[in-house]
């Protein structure tokens, strides 16, 4: 079990303050918004495409520049994700997740910001993302 | 083709805020900035890792209500939706999301960033089914 150590925690802490602090300023915790990025067939808001845009700015090359960094700060390595094969899994998992959020607007990141509005549909949605994880994980996790 | 009002430099800033987060996370910690694979770890065993994921949530939270409340932003104009539906699109998000490996922070931020073939797959996909759904609940059912 690897140490609890207070970097890591300060800095989990705060790249979750900007995330969701960048989540509300941009205006993706409205599913309104992102449904009309969605709705490429009525009064389109390209909001979205910005908010990726802005995002992957700073990520891109921040991504691209790691293998020069060896090692993170405060771990000992990167936890990178290695595989690199197109399978079922992936496609159905995202094809799934896709009719979810145009169903109603919401996905995992605005989903939990919303849960600060204590209201009925929020944890409504919130208490079955939670249950369907847990699902996939019982019944198709290997 | 008519455009809905929207603010692009809230979008952008906005956006730059999020990349921020995510490279705060990897470059620090060595940890992908995904929601869904940080609330899922949590589901799935409790680890020493559970720690910073509580602390990334904790902050998530917050950081969204101080901005609500202090930038006067409404949060989640929309939300209110027939609770079946939300119910159902909730376990779509979720057993999806973890089949997949990646949400739209997983895949759509940090995969594309890394030039993931796999993230670039799953964001395509899930931009597609999201976009079909939404036309035929717009435009074919009109609900």
């Amino acid at each position: 079990m690897e140490p609890v150590r207070i970097p890591t925690l300060c800095c989990a802490l705060a790249s979750g303050l900007l995330f969701g602090v960048g989540l509300v300023i941009s205006g993706m915790v409205s599913p309104e918004r992102v449904l009309g990025f969605l709705d490429v067939a009525g009064r389109w808001d390209p909001t979205l495409a910005f908010v990726m845009g802005g995002a992957l700015l700073v990520t891109l090359p921040v991504f691209q520049s790691l293998p020069r960094l060896g090692r993170p700060l405060f771990a000992e390595r990167f936890a990178l994700p290695t595989r690199k094969d197109i399978d079922w899994q992936l496609v159905t998992g995202a094809a799934l997740f896709g009719i979810g959020w145009g169903l109603v607007g919401l996905c995992p990141g605005p989903a939990l910001v919303a849960l600060t509005t204590l209201s009925t549909p929020a944890f409504v949605f919130v208490g079955s993302l939670l249950a369907g994880m847990l699902i996939q994980q019982i019944t198709l996790e290997k | 083709m008519q455009l809905a009002e929207f603010s692009w430099t809230a979008g952008l800033g906005g956006g730059l805020l999020i990349g921020a987060a995510a490279a705060l996370l990897i470059v620090a910690n060595g940890s992908i900035a995904g929601i869904s694979g940080i609330v899922g770890g949590l589901l799935k065993r409790w680890d020493g890792s559970a720690a910073w994921r509580l602390a990334f949530l904790a902050g998530l939270l917050l950081g969204g209500v101080a901005a609500a409340s202090w930038g006067g932003f409404p949060l989640g104009p929309g939300l209110d939706r027939p609770l079946p539906l939300l119910a159902v699109a909730g376990l779509l998000v979720g057993f999806g999301t973890r089949l997949g490996s990646g949400c739209t922070s997983g895949h759509g931020v940090c995969g594309l960033a890394r030039l993931s073939p796999r993230s670039l797959v799953a964001t395509l996909t899930f931009m597609g089914t999201a976009a079909l759904t939404v036309f035929i609940m717009r435009h074919v059912l009109e609900a």
